[in-house]
């Protein structure tokens, strides 16, 4: 019996040293980045992190800014957390998630005062707020404490993507529309305008956030009619 | 190893505390020139608009140099000596005693006309406010107002710094026909007068925190104002 057992774990043993080093961007590594671009995006399919998409999208820089802060703080934090993931003790794996969290984001606010001044007063509170944006909390909890490293980073990466890209698309109708800029540049021609006697004139509502939230909607809803894997039955 | 045990689990808490502060501590200290230069480039940039000098941040420091003659500190109505006006905390001296508080003045020459530059500092609805705003040479006259806040409520008290509640108090009175001291009434709607202003809907407390301001900030400058008012060598006084 002990016999048959030792040799089952051999096997075992042996089948693991058979199997192939998995390739750094393997299909499942890259699903880790893809999916929440699309079939898992944060905040259209998971509706994680809606209220920094509502607040910092009028202009497409701060949104940049935040994009590029949580980009940070998610690979970051998911590679902190990942590393440390055998020595965590599990009762106050909670906390330590949130101090790394806290801390990261407290170094990204103090980067910001020192070298994007204006944006950050812009962003005010909700750099700090970053902490408490579900999508954080959230991959490191179900992912970083229970995968390697590598994959732990792709899937921020990937989150931080999925979160970046439906904000500047947010902040792209929203500045386009809202102001007839983008980036702060002139895109509406002057002559369009009503007051140099053209027929245009700038949507004063997409400045509120009531239309972020129209806006995200409408991402959804395009975004679902394409993709018939996030058709509810 | 258990990582489970209550020893172990006190054991990391306790490095993980020290390590973060040790490194945050760090990267404040080093990232702390930078920032302070921001903020004084901001506070520059602020004093300027007030007398409707709009400029970048990074170029304040050169308009600063040009447009302001002089920074003085008053203490009872008088100009003392031996303190730098750009680096008193408003803050801090608001709620000293009037024999105890500075208020630092700056002096502005813009295109051969003298402006007095009178710093602001108050309480808003959630946290502090403040401002600058500018006198004409008759100590009287509000040449410009600028304003700005901690924590106000976006879209409502917050509005105390957007261009249409500044702009409206240019041309207003601080002194009445006496020549006594009343500050610029923030009114519910109704502004008409030369001393009254409409404040902000849905922003009342922070709307009457810059009224308090006013009176309380420009009070300490009336004396030592109105002392070298209607003189035309005043601002040869003051540098004196």
């Amino acid at each position: 019996m002990a016999d048959v057992l030792v040799k089952k774990e051999e096997a075992k043993d042996l089948l693991v040293d058979k199997q192939p080093k998995e390739p750094l961007f393997s299909k499942k590594n890259r699903k880790l980045l893809n999916d929440p671009l699309n079939d898992n995006n944060p905040i259209t399919v998971q509706v994680l992190g809606i209220c920094s998409a509502l607040a910092i999208t009028v202009k497409l820089y701060p949104a940049l800014v935040m994009s590029i802060s949580v980009l940070f703080v998610m690979a970051a934090g998911n590679v902190i957390v990942s590393l440390m993931r055998n020595f965590i003790p599990n009762r106050i794996r909670i906390i330590v998630q949130l101090v790394v969290v806290a801390s990261l984001v407290a170094l990204v606010d103090q980067v910001l005062k020192a070298f994007v001044y204006d944006v950050s007063k812009e962003l005010s509170v909700f750099v700090g707020l970053i902490i408490t944006n579900c999508i954080i909390m959230g991959r490191l909890e179900a992912f970083a404490l229970g995968n390697t490293v590598w994959k732990s980073f792709l899937d921020g990466i990937g989150n931080a993507f999925g979160y970046a890209w439906i904000l500047l698309a947010v902040a792209f109708f929203r500045e386009l529309l809202g102001s007839g800029t983008l980036f702060g540049f002139q895109i509406i021609p002057d002559a369009w305008y009503l007051a140099n006697g053209g027929f245009y004139s700038n949507n004063g509502f997409m400045l509120l956030p009531p239309m972020a939230l129209i806006t995200v909607g409408i991402i959804i809803w395009v975004q679902r009619a394409r993709n018939t894997k996030l058709i509810e039955e | 190893m258990d990582v489970n045990k209550n020893s172990y689990t006190f054991l990391f808490a306790t490095a993980m505390v020290v390590v973060v502060a040790a490194s945050l501590s760090f990267a404040a200290t080093n990232l702390k020139p930078f920032q302070d230069t921001n903020v004084e480039q901001e506070k520059m940039q602020s004093i300027l608009s007030s007398i409707q000098i709009q400029v970048e941040r990074s170029e304040a420091p050169e308009a600063y140099g040009t447009y302001i003659r002089e920074a003085i500190v008053l203490q009872k109505g008088e100009a003392i000596d031996g303190q730098d006006a750009f680096a008193i905390d408003l803050a801090k001296e608001i709620r000293k005693s009037d024999e105890e508080r500075l208020s630092p003045l700056y002096i502005a020459d813009k295109e051969g006309e003298i402006y007095y530059i009178i710093p602001l500092q108050g309480n808003g609805l959630w946290g502090p406010i403040w401002g600058y705003v500018s006198l004409k040479q008759d100590i009287n006259t509000v040449y410009g107002a600028t304003f700005d806040h901690k924590a106000e409520t976006p879209g409502l008290g917050a509005e105390i710094n957007t261009p249409v509640f500044e702009e409206q108090f240019k041309g207003k009175r601080m002194l009445d026909s006496n020549l006594t001291f009343v500050g610029i009434d923030v009114r519910k709607g109704d502004a008409s007068t030369e001393y009254q202003v409409d404040g902000i809907s849905g922003g009342t407390i922070t709307s009457d925190g810059v009224e308090a301001m006013i009176l309380d900030c420009v009070k300490e400058y009336v004396p030592f104002l109105k002392e070298h008012s209607g003189n035309t060598a005043t601002a040869a006084i003051i540098s004196e």
